[in-house]
């Protein structure tokens, strides 16, 4: 174990990677707001444009929690110490 | 013949949504929704690779370094549970039998897991062992650890290649994908991210896997409530629907947990209370989550004693949480799954005639839902939550078995004095050689498939036997090292036994009657006024009869007549009339049926092949006599069966036990500190807030669950 290096808790991967599917999944939706498809090609509950507010969700959460684990002093691979 | 096989045969139109009865590729995958894919794949490696530098001893790579928090040691011990098969599977039953489907995650788990917190671990973590093979050798000696450490990896390696089969036949099915690519590039990924960074990355993946597994599959309940109108509204629909959809089941309850358990045959599972509570409650339950290696490796890792137990309490409140993604989905399967014209899409069970033909089975309502309500970028987020399922079993399972592989059998079996950098080389091998053995173990599948369901049940014939052993010892400080051995043993034949026993049938098993109509055999369908089929002409082609021996004799020069019931040779049962490609007499249009009872006319020259299928040992089927030894009734049900047996097996390893420790010599107890109640001493880990407190949150736990049972009863 290499005690002096920093290291990158799990939560900060995890922050990553939910924040970048977030922004991704809310781009789709936007795109589809913009440019809707043809109606026989909708999913169900087309109009309530789930991948906006699900995308925005995922990535406030995931921006969350790659600010607050962010690599630093005195942080360890499961979180604060 | 029932109406809805009737309807079975009149032509579906195309749907505007992507929900239909027909199979095909279910789910059609977009630019983004491969991107979240491939991204994940990237993401986990990266783990895998960033950890390594964290596994240099022995310490580290099979026991995280004793080091994880109860969070993650909570969410890594419910994600390696939470596998894809898991989830298809209990949405499925919940689709078939309704809120029954989740006594798995209530009854089936909460008590064992608070149990397992608040009574084991302290004896697990306070003797240090780094398995559940490891407290036997301690407790019970060499011969009861060797028993269980072969066992549990080859039962390992079965059930890691039985997963990666289904996954990859799965993904075959809903997105056209192959399946040697599937099985090769998942597992190799998991053999790559667990051998370089051992149960660390295992634990740290399967946390990251739980927030994806929840993040791609909660949209689906959100929003099939809203499209339901709500709870309530669900389940108004559920009552219209259900008796078109299971119109065989009378008087069924499909939203009470307990009300309809008084007796087998007033319920669809065919199980009554006693088997749901001492078979799934106490026997399967209690043997899973208490001493399958799998899920106790997952918390035995914590920093300290108050972290392992938390983390298991932990566990036991998101797995009440489970039912929210897997039996709500189930039951919207009944209620939002319905064509333009209202009426409800009709799902059936795989050994019914439609099956693969004309209709979808129980095990596509997840994704069926997933192409209703999921459009680009969230289908790949919930296809990645799929494949994010079936990796965190597959990586639990490699972790526990090099973990066992090495000090359970190996270590004491093969090389007693090896250096601590030799059992780590040989932990890194043994993962890469235990995914190559599970890659073999799921091609074994490819030629014989039907093992596959009988595997996962066998996994709890043998976890049952170590649950009754390992109790006895933790809580009985005369229970001998002798007796630990024979009970396991006793209960693991008797176990086996009983499997063998139900499926086995002294006078012979015959398969219903089948005819399946060769691809392009031409066919007039017969409909009385209100387009009831009443009758299947084959004008030409060919057909091939299972158990019908009255075409045996036939001669093609005459037409001829089956009525809709006809003798295997020993009974009169209904034939099953298979045409996945046919066409019709009248259009010489394409079509496809399954029907069931229909009489069938044979026109002079239809070619025609006839099998008998008879068996002494059908694993397939039980046997209703032999059911009724092992269950108390012929009307019992696999379910019940399974249980019952798993009860059995329990009472067998513990009377065994207690028997055998009667009359042999028990341990000094200077060799059981820290092993039995009554001699090991709970550590001083100082004083904590009340909200820190295992016994607090347990009876948290517990509370809610009385009252889930209460609210559903």
């Amino acid at each position: 174990m290499h005690a002096s290096e920093k290291q990158v808790p799990i939560w900060f991967f995890i922050g990553v990677v939910l924040a970048v599917y977030g922004l991704l999944i809310l781009a789709a939706g936007v795109y589809e707001i913009l440019h809707p498809p043809p109606e026989d090609q909708r999913v169900a509950l087309w109009h309530l444009h789930a991948p906006v507010w699900w995308g925005a969700f995922l990535l406030v959460v995931g921006l969350f929690y790659t600010v607050r684990f962010r690599p630093r002093e005195g942080e360890s691979l499961t979180g604060r110490v | 013949m029932s109406d809805a096989l009737a309807d079975m045969t009149t032509p579906m139109p195309l749907l505007a949504m992507a929900v239909s009865d027909s199979p095909g590729s279910l789910l059609r995958l977009g630019f983004v929704d491969l991107l979240i894919i491939v991204l994940y794949f990237v993401v986990v490696l990266a783990i895998g690779f960033y950890l390594k530098r964290f596994a240099n001893t022995g310490e580290d790579f099979f026991l995280a370094g004793r080091k994880m928090t109860a969070w993650i040691a909570g969410l890594s011990f419910i994600s390696a549970n939470l596998s894809s098969l898991e989830t298809m599977g209990w949405s499925a039953m919940a689709y078939q039998y309704g809120m029954l489907g989740a006594h798995a995650y209530f009854i089936g788990a909460i008590p064992a897991i608070l149990f397992l917190a608040i009574v084991m671990m302290p004896f697990y973590y306070i003797c240090k062992t780094h398995s559940v093979p490891g407290y036997l050798k301690l407790r019970y000696g060499e011969p009861a650890r060797a028993l269980a450490g072969i066992t549990f990896s080859f039962l390992t390696i079965c059930v890691s290649g039985a997963s990666m089969f289904a996954m990859a036949k799965i993904l075959h099915l809903l997105l056209g994908w192959d399946m040697d690519l599937s099985i090769w590039v998942s597992s190799l990924t998991v053999a790559i991210y667990v051998a370089l960074g051992g149960l660390l990355s295992a634990v740290f993946n399967e946390v990251l896997q739980f927030f994806l597994i929840w993040a791609g599959s909660l949209l689906i309940p959100i929003l099939g409530l809203i499209h339901a109108g709500g709870w309530r509204g669900m389940m108004e629909k559920i009552q219209q629907h259900a008796p078109i959809i299971h119109p065989t089941v009378q008087n069924a309850d499909f939203t009470s947990l307990w009300r309809n358990l008084g007796s087998f045959d007033s319920n669809p599972m065919g199980i009554d209370w006693f088997g749901m509570v001492f078979g799934l409650g106490l026997a399967v339950s209690f043997g899973y989550w208490c001493t399958d290696f799998l899920q106790v490796q997952r918390v035995i890792v914590a920093r300290d004693l108050r972290s392992a137990q938390n983390g298991t309490i932990i566990g036991a409140f998101l797995k009440m949480m489970v039912p929210l993604i897997v039996t709500v989905p189930g039951l919207l399967g009944l209620a939002v799954l319905v064509h333009p014209d209202g009426s409800p899409v009709v799902l059936v069970p795989e050994s019914d005639p439609r099956a693969g033909i004309t209709h979808r089975t129980y095990n596509d309502v997840l994704p069926l839902l997933m192409s209703q309500y999921l459009g680009p970028g969230l289908l790949g987020l919930g296809v990645t939550a799929m494949i994010a399922g079936f990796m965190s079993g597959m990586a639990g399972n490699i972790s526990a078995f090099a973990t066992v592989w090495t000090y359970d059998v190996y270590k004491p079996l093969l090389r007693r004095h090896g250096s601590d950098r030799h059992y780590l080389a040989m932990g890194r091998w043994s993962s890469i050689v235990g995914i190559l053995l599970s890659i073999g173990t799921a091609y074994l599948l490819f030629l014989f498939s039907n093992i596959l369901e009988y595997l996962q049940v066998l996994v709890f014939f043998f976890i049952v036997p170590l649950f009754a052993v390992i109790l006895l010892g933790m809580l009985w400080k005369r229970a001998t090292p002798a007796a630990g051995f024979w009970g396991f043993l006793a209960a693991i034949l008797v176990s086996i036994g009983m499997w063998a026993y139900v499926h086995a049938f002294p006078e012979g098993w015959r398969p219903q009657p089948k005819a399946t109509l060769a691809a392009g055999s031409v066919v007039r369908l017969e409909r009385d006024a209100q387009g009831v089929l009443q009758r299947v002409i084959v004008e030409k082609g060919a057909v091939e009869f299972v158990n019908v021996p009255a075409v045996a004799g036939w001669s093609a020069d005459e037409a001829l007549v089956l009525a809709g019931r006809v003798s295997d040779g020993r009974d009169e049962r209904p034939l099953q009339l298979l045409a996945p490609d046919v066409v019709l007499a009248e259009t010489q249009e394409p079509s496809k049926f399954g029907v069931e009872e229909v009489p069938v006319v044979l026109r002079p020259g239809v070619e025609v092949r006839h099998v008998t299928v008879e068996k002494r040992f059908a694993p397939a089927a039980f046997n209703p006599d032999h059911a009724r030894v092992i269950a108390r009734s012929e009307k019992a049900k696999p379910m019940a069966i399974n249980m019952y047996s798993a009860w059995w097996s329990f009472v067998v390893g513990v009377v065994v036990t207690v028997v055998v420790s009667l009359v042999t010599r028990p341990k000094p107890e200077s060799e059981l500190r820290n092993l039995v109640m009554g001699l090991t001493e709970l550590p001083d880990e100082g004083p904590c807030p009340w909200y820190e407190k295992p016994i607090f949150w347990a009876s948290v736990v517990a509370a809610v669950l009385i009252a889930i049972n209460i609210i559903f009863w």
